[in-house]
């Protein structure tokens, strides 16, 4: 077992790197941006001398390299610094959101990956029926639409005048786990029918792949039924690429739902970044970077040790 | 029903009494009765806001959304208050008098007014308040406008401002929504990330870019008021989402509505809409220092190439008024009733152009949505009727990122737009005045200057009458924009919601004082 | 009731589609030469169908100005107009024909789409193949910094970069392509690290064949399936990408007929049960089930799973 440990190590240095090099380009991008915070956010009320004003206090005036390291030295310190606009501090305003983002992602989740691998499965089982190609069909449609189109359609049928569900997801800090569940679904829902298609089509493959292999042929002989087979013997061997597209779909949910956030007035991430890119508020949009990309380096690294216990030649090869 | 009641009957009897009236006409229901139930107490406000985000702050010189300015007037008290309408009248300040040459101001503060914190108003809180805007390196958005103050101070119960200049219209800059109230501290200033205030509501928590809950303030010095219990503020910045919310009953009232479809929403069931005209207007301002724009025949002939009507009924959906190269608007005290009301005119076109020795005209348009909402299909509809008067006008598209610091006054036509100003030298002296910061045009016009600054201290309604209309012929038929609609401010609301039988049009949501103007229905 | 006809018409949509695709199917091996046409014979009904579907939104893309009944920006009638004989799709919301706006639509919208696969493809295969050929340094450098290019959320990457370098329609389709670009270097590097230590690739190696032949002779036509299984869904998140770029007022930029920000501008539409922006939205998801279905196919012959 020790060398998982030593690739986690690896992994978890690598990521740090990784963290480090994003953190650069996010901040030459932001400066590469036309204008600076100054003049977005006193927009039409930006006057020469207000404009000056306000950059010298917000140490703007500095040259690039210097704001980047002291930026940097802050994060050594373990401090995200606050925010231009407001003041509040970034990882204050960022942990709020992070929980929010998190909680939809798990509850989208929740639903979307064992209905995909059952779907996969299914599908696998009875590929090239009228069902499998139904469900390939369904998922295809359903990521086809755009997301904010998606979400229109279920907010017609589902939320709308004598609908069952809230069409904007606003509930005061804290809301009780029924609430939020409650209150949640529809961009729960919508996430739901966009990363489905994806993972189920993945499993579908995976499975199907190893299908023309020696040992199932050898199983199916023995007179195995053919579920037993998928689910015994396929399935286990199939695990690493589903196992793969589950994290990068994860990733998505947590880093990519920006649009969904605006539809449905989900107080996430997504919107927190886009908001402090618009005005070029460095320390924010650095924050929310960093926890993205973490995110995502986390997730794949999970990934791959499960891919790597889920298959015995690679826990135990030498 | 709700597109004519706009401005139909502009009440002018404030003009007589030297009061202002911007105001709007009655509403009526889409079933013809006006509402006019007694007030009744309780309930909870549920309010939609289209604009705003996670970069605002309670710093009140920060204040720019339409969230912020609905929280300024939700939380706080301002010494004076624009009323439905659109006379200044006493809020914080009982009275005030001038002397005569309109320089130094005394405002008598109201007493016993309380803040949600329990401390009673005294006039250093005016004070401490109105200096969070002055003095040198100030960052404040109101920096500009209180920058006339030479000096004020506080003497028991009463501020007085000495201004550098004469300036009639004064008690209106003290209503501007970046000047509330705040307590004093020990030191004298006012602490800008307080969430104190002594407005109708009391602010229990805001998460900016999400929303606001606030609870009615029982020691609220006015009578009865306000209505509601609580107020919920979202900020819900899709169109369709605000949209939805509303139709779903989720939120009580959008500020808002999605120009598109607004006719579709008006058939719905239970839903009112809301359409007011203000000060709000769109506008396409020409360098005046660049050619061919230094021309005012060049100016002359490109204002009479654009189809105003067009405009309005296509971008504005019908909800809005043609413009006539000035920003005064329609409802305001002394808007020039006699100036001709320029039209799409081929014939003056090609006059003005032979006046300009030119035998063709191209010109380039520089337009994103950032400068107002459908600004580059309105330069597409430009330039096609542009093209049938002999007049070629490129529309570049531009990103709307970063439009402001880039585009506007950059480069030598653009699209801007203006949420007005309440009286007409605020507006003047903002953006037309000789080399004033948002002097989009960089125009300049002797008599123009002139007329402004005597207008400014002049305190016979007669005389400054005559001469804002001066001022407003000048600046619509040699000054460097164009001006071709007056855009309404269209929001929209459950019928459970009742409101005055005037709303203001100074800002949207009755001039952001619905939390304590409106009330539910029973 | 309304379920019951919601089935009938569901079940009456699936069948005149297959029958289109059986006589698609019939009329392709028809006209086709022996070798081919036996091809064809393996083909399912979807997978005629899907190409069917691919061969008329070609032909209405490249013959749009013949088949368009109006100008795409030409402003020709009042705004949202109903539909009538002579607008059969009603106007959209500055009165512009929505018939001749779908239909110059599939050549901007699809012609953008493909592009951006395509190049994203071509940048990231090659890439990928390279490095897994070449291992090593090279390896390494282009790995890491994928790596780090994929940790940056591909929305908002794309809507920085965006703002950087300005919307234009050559901008939008780099950036996107050199984002997806990532992902497809992953999937060829993996795959074609499994081909390299094949013994044909190691024979081919000490035959001494050069970098350009190995990839091109003996790794890729291997390495084909799985990458024109992605090139299948790659596509639909390059759509539903544009789309979303849209929404944040990022993506392909008016006058031009676009399907995706056809749906945005006329989206709050569906609020009031208006189906107009279902239209587009359908189009595009038409074409990308079209698509998989022929990819499904390909794959399924690729695989060598004859059932």
């Amino acid at each position: 077992m020790s060398h998982i440990w030593i690739m986690i190590a690896k992994r978890l240095g690598l990521g740090v790197v990784t963290l480090f090099v994003v953190s650069l380009i996010i901040f030459l991008g932001t400066e590469l941006l036309p204008g600076d915070f100054a003049q977005e956010i006193l927009g039409q009320a930006a006057t020469p001398e207000t404009v000056a004003a306000l950059r010298e206090r917000l140490g703007l005036n500095d040259p690039m390299h210097i704001r980047y390291i002291n930026w940097l030295t802050d994060i050594a310190r373990g401090e995200l610094g606050v925010s231009l606009a407001n003041g509040q501090s970034v990882s204050d305003l960022i942990g709020r959101r992070l929980g929010n983002t998190l909680l939809l992602a798990l509850y989208a989740a929740a639903i979307a990956v064992p209905l995909s691998l059952m779907l996969g499965i299914l599908a696998a089982l009875f590929r090239n029926s009228f069902f499998d190609r139904f469900a390939n069909a369904s998922a295809l449609t359903s990521i086809s639409f755009p997301e904010f189109f998606v979400a229109y359609i279920l907010i017609f049928f589902l939320a709308g005048a004598g609908g069952v569900f809230p069409s904007i997801s606003n509930f005061r800090t804290d809301p009780s786990f029924d609430e939020f569940l409650y209150r949640a679904f529809l961009p729960a829902l919508t996430l739901t029918l966009v990363v489905t298609a994806h993972m189920m089509r993945m499993t579908r493959a995976a499975i199907i792949n190893l299908l023309a292999s020696p040992y199932i042929e050898m199983a199916r002989l023995k007179g195995m039924s053919p579920m037993r087979i998928i689910v015994k013997h396929a399935l286990p061997n199939a695990l690493a690429p589903i196992i793969n597209v589950i994290a990068l779909n994860l990733a998505y949910l947590i880093t990519g739902v920006v649009v969904v956030e605006v539809v449905f007035v989900y107080p996430g991430l997504g919107q927190l970044m886009v908001d402090s890119v618009a005005a070029r508020d460095m320390p924010v949009v650095q924050g929310v970077a960093l926890v993205f990309a973490a995110a995502y380096v986390l997730l794949n690294l999970t990934a791959d040790v499960l891919a790597t216990l889920s298959n015995p030649r690679l826990v135990h090869r030498r | 029903m709700t597109r004519f009641m706009s401005n139909g009957g502009v009440s002018r009897r404030g003009v007589l009494k030297g009061a202002t009236a911007i105001g709007a006409a009655a509403l009526v229901t889409p079933w013809g009765t006006p509402l006019r139930a007694q007030p009744t107490r309780g309930g909870t406000l549920r309010v939609a806001i289209s604009t705003g985000g996670t970069t605002d702050s309670l710093d009140p010189g920060s204040w720019d959304s339409e969230f912020m300015n609905f929280q300024a007037h939700t939380r706080n008290g301002f010494l004076t208050e624009i009323a439905t309408d659109g006379s200044i009248v006493p809020e914080l300040a009982e009275s005030w008098e001038a002397t005569d040459d309109a320089v130094v101001w005394t405002f008598r503060i109201r007493e016993g007014v309380q803040f949600h914190s329990g401390h009673v108003l005294t006039a250093e809180d005016v004070v401490a308040s109105i200096n969070h805007h002055r003095g040198p390196d100030n960052t404040s958005a109101a920096a500009p406008i209180v920058a006339d103050i030479a000096e004020i101070t506080a003497d028991g119960m009463t501020v007085t401002v000495t201004l550098s200049a004469g300036n009639a219209d004064f008690p209106f800059v003290m209503s501007d929504y970046h000047l509330p109230i705040l307590p004093a501290q020990a030191d004298g200033t006012i602490d800008p990330s307080t969430t104190d205030g002594c407005g109708p509501f009391r602010l229990d928590n805001i998460e900016f870019g999400v929303r606001a809950d606030y609870t009615r303030h029982d020691g609220y010095w006015k009578e009865g008021l306000p209505y509601f219990d609580a107020v919920e503020q979202i900020l819900i910045f899709d169109n369709a989402a605000r949209q939805n919310a509303l139709i779903s009953g989720e939120v009580d009232y959008i500020d808002s509505a999605d120009l598109n479809t607004v006719h579709l929403l008006e058939r719905a069931p239970g839903i009112n809409v809301l359409s007011i005209t203000g000060m709000q207007h769109y506008g396409l301002p020409m360098d005046t220092r660049a050619a061919p724009f230094d021309d005012n025949n060049v100016r002359q002939a490109l204002k009479y190439a654009i189809n105003r009507e067009q405009l309005v009924e296509t971008i504005l959906n019908g909800y809005g008024t043609v413009g006539n190269d000035h920003p005064i608007g329609p409802g305001q005290r002394f808007f020039n009733t006699e100036l001709e009301q320029k039209e799409f005119d081929p014939d003056r076109v090609a006059f003005y152009l032979r006046e300009a020795g030119l035998d063709s005209l191209s010109v380039d348009i520089h337009l994103a949505d950032a400068a107002f909402a459908g600004a580059v299909d309105a330069g597409i509809l430009y330039s096609e009727s542009a093209a049938a008067a002999g007049v070629t006008i490129n529309v570049v598209r531009e990103p709307n990122d970063g439009y402001w610091s880039n585009v506007w006054m950059q480069k030598p036509f653009a699209g801007t737009y203006w949420g007005g100003r309440p009286t007409e030298d605020w507006m003047f002296a903002t953006a037309y005045a000789e080399g004033v910061p948002w002097n989009e045009s960089y125009w300049s016009n002797e008599r123009f200057n002139e007329l402004l600054v005597a207008a400014r201290s002049e305190l016979d309604e007669d005389i400054r009458r005559e001469m804002y209309f001066e001022m407003q012929d000048i600046v619509a038929n040699e000054g460097g924009t164009i001006i071709p609609m007056f855009a309404n401010y269209v929001g929209a609301y459950s019928d459970a919601l009742a409101h005055g039988d005037q709303i203001a049009s100074n800002w949207r949501n009755d001039g952001h004082r619905m939390s304590e103007r409106w009330w539910f229905a029973s | 009731m309304g379920f019951l006809t919601g089935l009938f018409w569901l079940a009456a949509v699936i069948v005149g589609a297959m029958a289109a695709g059986w006589v698609f199917r019939t009329a392709v091996i028809a006209v086709s030469p022996h070798g081919v046409a036996r091809e064809f014979r393996t083909m399912p009904l979807t997978a005629g169908f899907g190409l069917l579907m691919i061969v008329i939104y070609v032909l209405v893309a490249v013959f749009a100005p013949a088949i368009a009944p109006f100008s795409e920006t030409a402003i020709v009638g009042r705004e949202y107009q109903a539909w009538d004989n002579v607008h059969l799709l009603g106007t959209d919301n500055l009165g512009r024909d929505m018939l001749s706006r779908l239909i110059y639509g599939a050549r901007n919208t699809v012609g953008i789409a493909f592009a951006t696969t395509a190049l994203a493809f071509i940048l990231g295969s090659v890439l990928g193949l390279l490095a897994a050929v070449v291992g090593g340094w090279l390896d390494q450098l282009l790995s890491r910094m994928v790596d780090v290019l994929m940790a940056i959320p591909a929305l908002i990457f794309a809507l920085l970069l965006l703002t950087i370098v300005g919307t234009s329609v050559i901008n939008m389709i780099l950036v996107i392509a050199v984002i997806d670009a990532t992902r497809v270097y992953r999937l060829a590097r993996a795959v074609a690290m499994n081909i390299v230590v094949m013994d044909y690739v190691e024979a081919a190696k000490l035959r001494g064949e050069g970098l350009w032949r190995l990839i091109t002779r003996e790794i890729l036509p291997n390495a084909l399936a799985p990458l024109v299984a992605e090139f299948g869904l790659r596509f639909c998140f390059v759509f539903l990408t544009i789309s979303a770029l849209s929404f944040l007022g990022l993506g392909i930029q008016p006058p031009t007929a676009d399907w995706g920000s056809m749906v945005r501008d006329n989206a709050t539409l569906i609020s009031f049960g208006d189906i107009t922006p279902l239209l587009p939205a359908g189009a595009i998801a038409l074409l990308t089930v079209s698509v998989n279905f022929v990819v499904d196919w390909q794959l399924h012959r690729a695989s060598g799973l004859r059932e």
